[in-house]
């Protein structure tokens, strides 16, 4: 019999589920820049109290040292990152012709969260562990839906900020059924995480300066000179 | 048996007596918070007072639906009341008369009544409100279904009395992804169908933005009293399926001794009050949304709504 601490903790991982699920649909949702950045925000949040409660559960040391790896990347240095290496008038911008129009866009997130459904099915029945059951559907829906952000997004920064919506569904489903994943690693995922941000930034930075948008599909022909030279 | 339909008797006055001053309370909340003063809390049953006692004028050149939908209004919420659990978490004698379906179908009848009145009168407002609230309407109806889907077959009922023992049986289901779910996205429901701020400004009276309001424009005196009470009660019925149904059923009377059931009384008002903070938050905190917007704003509830079912049914089928 499991005793009501375990359950307890159980159910507050499976809230922390919901929630990291709900962030991912309010990151398709949204048009600011920054309004995307801040559900980031909040989604590495849930995942990292995912793990610190699943780490509590286990007695184990490296899932608490995983969530304050995921504390100090996503929710502290990223966005500090980004701030700093972006002008301020980039996070005000709203993305107003999409590829996608909102409503459909949300009508390809649930069918994607309900293919993650199906396809770790089988597992979460053969695994018959409840934290499983609450992590590896939702990280799986987590990395699908940011997989479709990146594709579907148009500018830069949201396009990067849908690398690391996947990269944080893959830590989610994976924090549930491979708690013994050496420490090192993570460690390693999360430096190259925080690299590609500032390497996709700095890069950013200097389209902005050079030719004034960041939007994808405007850069769709090849220049050889900045437009100032003209 | 007497005592079980006294009880039921004693909810649909509570919905009656407490609907004014849930919409009172909540204003007043409102105005607090926007640091002004307010109209105190008991102005809406003094607006009751004032408009039963005022003379009706009816325009000669309506129909008896014009006549008959006030009353209509006023009657839905308290039908739904006798069907859902306002005080007690044991059916009461009313109780199997209908579902949770039929509570929707009862509180859409009022719904379509009140838009045929309001193009009745041929007031160039009344029928443009009454088509933004069947569009409000038509985009919220597929999450109630796929909410009231999801329920019943957790529930394996779709007796609300049966279904509120479902969720607080364990931690694990009361956190479950699809409770969570469940619950965010009645709660955008209730603010789209109690035509609240991100959906709708009850406090406006400019007659182009209007979505609820401009239903009762052409209503005066016992007709605009009993639409007006009526629109509080509803507000109210949803407030307790929300409350006592999907999110926390406890402070509900366990047996059928009198004094229980009106201590049960005071507990559902402290709830309802507790819930009057959130709302008034959610309402100071977002701006209203433009129209053609609010198709996205439902549209997030449908896709919440869907995801909540297809996680419970997985997660049964797994466990």
């Amino acid at each position: 019999m499991v005793s009501a601490q375990t359950q307890l903790i159980q159910g507050l991982n499976a809230l922390a589920a919901g929630l990291v699920l709900l962030a991912a649909f309010a990151m398709v949702t949204t048009r600011q820049v920054q309004g995307v950045l801040r559900f980031l925000v909040v989604q590495s949040l849930f995942v990292a109290a995912s793990a610190f409660l699943i780490g509590f559960n286990r007695g184990s040391i490296d899932l608490w040292a995983l969530g304050c790896i995921m504390i100090a990347s996503k929710v502290i240095t990223i966005p500090w990152v980004l701030r700093r290496l972006l002008p301020a008038d980039l996070y005000e911008r709203r993305e107003i012709d999409q590829l996608i129009n909102i409503p459909t866009s949300l009508l390809i997130a649930l069918l994607l969260a309900i293919a993650a459904e199906f396809l770790v099915g089988p597992l979460v029945t053969a695994a018959k562990d409840p934290v499983v059951q609450a992590n590896l559907p939702i990280g799986m829906a987590g990395l699908l839906i940011g997989a479709y952000s990146l594709v579907a997004r148009r500018e830069a920064i949201p396009q990067l900020i849908g690398i690391l919506a996947m990269e944080n569904g893959a830590f989610f489903a994976g924090i549930a059924i491979a708690p013994d994943l050496p420490l090192i690693a993570e460690l390693a995922i999360a430096i190259d995480v925080i690299l590609i941000v500032v390497v996709v930034g700095v890069l950013t930075r200097n389209i902005t300066r050079t030719i004034g948008t960041t939007e994808a599909s405007a850069m769709s022909e090849l220049r050889e000179e900045p437009r100032s030279w003209r | 048996m007497t005592r079980t339909i006294l009880y039921n008797l004693i909810q649909l006055l509570f919905v009656l007596g407490f609907a004014p001053l849930y919409s009172g309370v909540l204003s007043r909340f409102k105005e607090i918070v926007q640091s002004r003063r307010g109209p105190s809390i008991i102005q809406p049953y003094r607006d009751l007072w004032k408009l039963f006692h005022k003379d009706e004028v009816v325009s000669s050149e309506t129909t008896w639906i014009f006549r008959v939908t006030p009353y209509l209004v006023f009657i839905v919420p308290l039908f739904v009341a006798s069907l859902i659990p306002v005080l007690t978490d044991y059916p009461l004698a009313f109780a199997f008369m209908g579902d949770m379906l039929a509570g929707g179908f009862f509180l859409g009848l009022g719904g379509f009544f009140a838009a045929l009145a309001a193009v009745d009168t041929g007031n160039p407002y009344g029928p443009m409100g009454a088509s933004r609230t069947r569009m409000v309407g038509f985009l919220a109806e597929p999450v109630f279904m796929i909410v009231f889907f999801t329920v019943s077959f957790v529930a394996q009922s779709t007796i609300p009395y049966i279904v509120q023992q479902k969720w607080v049986a364990s931690p694990a289901a009361f956190f479950s992804p699809a409770h969570i779910l469940l619950l965010i996205a009645f709660l955008m429901l209730i603010l789209a169908e109690g035509g609240k701020i991100p959906v709708d400004n009850p406090a406006g009276h400019f007659e182009l933005a209007m979505i609820d309001e401009s239903k009762g424009l052409e209503y005066s005196g016992r007709g605009a009293a009993l639409m007006k009470w009526g629109g509080q009660m509803k507000f109210l019925v949803l407030t307790c399926i929300f409350l006592n149904v999907l999110l926390a059923p406890w402070g509900l009377a366990g047996d059928v001794q009198p004094g229980h059931v009106l201590l049960a009384v005071p507990l559902i008002l402290l709830k309802i009050l507790l819930f009057t903070i959130v709302l008034v938050i959610i309402e100071t905190s977002l701006a209203k949304l433009r129209l053609f917007r609010i198709s996205e704003f439902l549209g997030a509830a449908f896709i919440i709504s869907v995801a909540a079912m297809i996680a419970s049914i997985f997660s049964a089928s797994a466990a």
